[in-house]
């Protein structure tokens, strides 16, 4: 796999202590997006049956996965109806190589992109630029990390971790706006001309999807700033790139998944603007590229086949605790999060193999879900993969091998912790010396002279 | 109603009077409780770390220990879910299943086995609640955040039978505190600064003590709190339950 060669780069716990080191910038983070939590739960609270939607939209989803072959064939044969070009990658290379070669045959090179993760996921916009391609992303979000050469950190709130003020330097230097000024509207304005030029001279425009329809070959997609819509307006060339799972059987189920949508990732009713791409203007060419990357494997595993149910609202990234506090950039993957943690080991699990591990399985991700995965229950179960698989170093293994042994061997283990407390020596959270991490900005536990079992025997035994 | 008490390895070495309190608690309830002597741990730090294949000699141990009771009180929600969700005996499943829908917390057994209404407790302090994600969103010890759903809390329901007892409000009711077993240490930084916002919010709201049903988060909690030299302590809920 191509994904394989990456050598291995910082892993979350470093580049988290890295985002560690400013503290006031991690309270801001984490109250920026605990904001957005608490929209999302005032939103929800307005809707009695809330709990009931998020059923039923798992429940649609199951019976997409059940169904894929069968939804994605039909689905194929409505667009091709409605005269769109309906193309099959197999991995990301294939999906980049499509797109390209669509572009390509126009003889033109600048290109209007909106959001969408797949692209992230496939690094479109890099194998593009390789290719002599100019690609504008035209969410305004997007725009910011583009201009700033960066991933985005939030699948929902690419530029989340940038503040007013560094957007206005960013802007400055870019757009060439006045400097010193940070005033949130007046840079959407600056941005606004900027991207205009761009949607009037872009003849292809590049969308994601949120969801496709089996039933009319139609693809559906939610944004708030109308840049999708705009940037397909006026082009000649329309591409919408989607992985295979996000298929909805018909029409009547799109209104469960908008109504979860947008209240799970804002808070908002609805996003601004739904739209709903079924043909090709006259004159128009429309194409859409549908892209496995791993995603039939995943179908075919009992313990991760859900996580192909999500819709990318970002909930789950807003809720976790640990998201807050070490920014989307430390899971060093497309999608970060808890979903991204799910997600990346299937693609890479040697690269990916710390992300698993960079949750306390609090569980808030799943209850957030719109569509109900087992967010945390998955990440467990990677644990097992990966330990299983030697993607665990051998030092954490010896230590488990050690610990379970004694574990296993009652009087060794009050023998043991008779003499200095057993725990304090090998409990991996409490391995007592000069290095141990627990004890940079904790205290240790301070030893009893007795535990529980020996208080018992003195005390309570009976004859 | 035969009935055994688990007290998780950490508890039993660190914090043996959390294993007393539960004892006499349990006793002054009029309950006569069990202590298989053989009993070490669940398991879960070394399944949570990803090693569940080698917790197996520590699981056919367990079910050799709990073999037999009507019910298995613990003081901790993380150790009963995890045997909860996965304990398994390859020699003797039907054992092991027994006692996977049997391993009760123990708050849960106070409210829902014992129906308790009334306590002697006399503990007059201001109190802040720490629920422990794997007691509440995995043992639904209480309501939680996230759903829409009606409120309620097992643990709230006891402290409230309390003499002299002021629960504190918090801003963040269930917000996790950052321990998640290997985790306070492989991610050192992220834990201390998930610790640090759990207790700001506890102390900014006055609290004298931080309770909760799990003691390895309050061992995390109280580290920090030490470190930060706070008069502010930890104290596990089955102390609160059985003072006075
Ligand atoms: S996993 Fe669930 S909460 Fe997270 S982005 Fe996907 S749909 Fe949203």
């Amino acid at each position: 796999m191509e994904a394989q060669q990456h050598t291995a780069s910082k892993d979350h716990a470093t580049l988290a202590d890295t985002f560690n080191r400013d503290e006031p910038r991690v309270d801001w983070h984490d109250k920026t997006l605990w904001f957005v939590r608490q929209k999302r739960d005032k939103a929800a609270w307005q809707i009695p049956e809330w709990e009931h939607l998020r059923e039923t939209a798992s429940q649609i989803k199951h019976n997409v996965l059940a169904n894929l072959h069968h939804y994605l064939l039909s689905f194929e044969q409505q667009a091709q109806q409605n005269g769109v070009t309906v193309h099959w990658a197999a991995n990301a290379e294939e999906h980049n190589q499509i797109v390209h070669s669509i572009i390509q045959k126009t003889g033109i090179t600048r290109v209007v992109k909106s959001k969408s993760m797949l692209t992230e996921e496939c690094h479109l916009n890099d194998y593009l630029q390789a290719q002599g391609i100019d690609v504008v992303d035209t969410d305004l979000g997007e725009r910011i990390v583009q201009l700033a050469n960066e991933p985005p950190s939030h699948i929902v709130l690419p530029c989340i971790h940038w503040k007013k003020e560094e957007i206005g330097e960013l802007f400055h230097k870019h757009l060439g706006t006045p400097e010193g000024n940070s005033d949130p509207q007046f840079l959407t304005a600056a941005a606004r001309v900027h991207l205009r030029e761009r949607f009037m001279t872009s003849p292809i425009a590049i969308t994601g999807v949120n969801f496709a329809i089996a039933e009319t070959g139609e693809v559906v997609v939610c944004t708030n700033e109308g840049n999708a819509d705009l940037g397909v307006q006026l082009s000649d060339v329309h591409i919408a790139c989607m992985g295979i799972e996000k298929l909805i059987p018909e029409r009547k189920h799109l209104g469960v998944f908008l109504r979860l949508l947008a209240r799970s990732a804002t808070g908002q009713p609805i996003t601004t603007y739904s739209s709903h791409f079924r043909k090709p203007r006259p004159g128009q060419h429309m194409h859409i590229v549908l892209v496995d990357n791993g995603r039939s494997e995943r179908l075919g595993s009992d313990d991760f086949r859900n996580a192909l149910k999500c819709i990318r609202c970002g909930a789950c990234m807003n809720t976790c605790p640990v998201y807050r506090r070490s920014g989307g950039h430390s899971y060093h993957y497309a999608i970060a999060g808890p979903i991204g943690s799910i997600l990346a080991p299937a693609l890479d699990m040697k690269k990916n193999a710390d992300l698993p591990f960079a949750s306390t399985l609090c569980g808030s991700c799943s209850n957030v879900c719109p569509v109900k995965i087992d967010i945390h229950d998955q990440l467990y179960k990677w644990r097992q993969v990966l330990a299983k698989d030697g993607y665990v170093g051998s030092t954490k293994k010896n230590g488990m091998k050690g610990m379970a042994f004694v574990l296993s061997h009652p009087r060794i283990y009050r023998i043991s912790g008779s003499v200095g407390r057993w725990v304090s020596r090998h409990m991996p959270f409490l391995v007592s010396n000069s290095l141990n991490p627990w004890a940079k900005q904790r205290e240790m536990p301070t030893a009893p002279k007795q535990s529980f079992g020996e208080w018992y025997r003195t005390n309570k035994r009976k004859a | 109603m035969k009935v055994a008490i688990f007290i998780p390895c950490y508890v039993d070495q660190f914090y043996p009077q959390v294993g007393i309190a539960t004892l006499e608690l349990l006793e002054k309830l009029g309950v006569s409780v069990f202590y298989p002597e053989k009993q070490t741990c669940c398991g879960q730090p070394m399944a949570n770390s990803g090693f569940e294949h080698l917790a197996t000699s520590c699981n056919d141990l367990f079910v050799e220990n709990f073999s037999g009771y009507d019910y298995i009180v613990c003081p901790s929600g993380s150790c009963t879910l995890h045997i909860k969700d996965h304990l398994h005996a390859s020699a003797n499943e039907p054992a092991a299943e027994k006692i996977r829908s049997t391993v009760m917390e123990l708050t849960e057994f106070l409210t829902d086995v014992l129906h308790i209404k009334n306590l002697t407790a006399h503990f007059p302090h201001k109190v802040g609640l720490h629920q422990s994600c794997h007691g509440q969103r995995g043992l639904h010890l209480s309501q939680m955040s996230e759903l829409v759903s009606p409120g309620f809390s097992k643990p709230q329901h006891l402290l409230n039978l309390v003499q002299g007892l002021e629960l504190i409000p918090l801003d963040r009711t269930d917000e996790c505190c950052g321990f998640g077993g290997t985790f306070c240490v492989a991610e050192e930084a992220v834990s201390v600064k998930m610790g640090k916002d759990r207790i700001a919010d506890h102390l900014h709201h006055g609290a004298e003590y931080i309770t909760g049903g799990d003691m390895s988060c309050l061992m995390h909690l109280e580290g920090i709190l030490r470190r930060q030299r706070s008069t502010t302590k930890v104290i596990h809920i089955a102390e609160i339950l059985n003072a006075g």
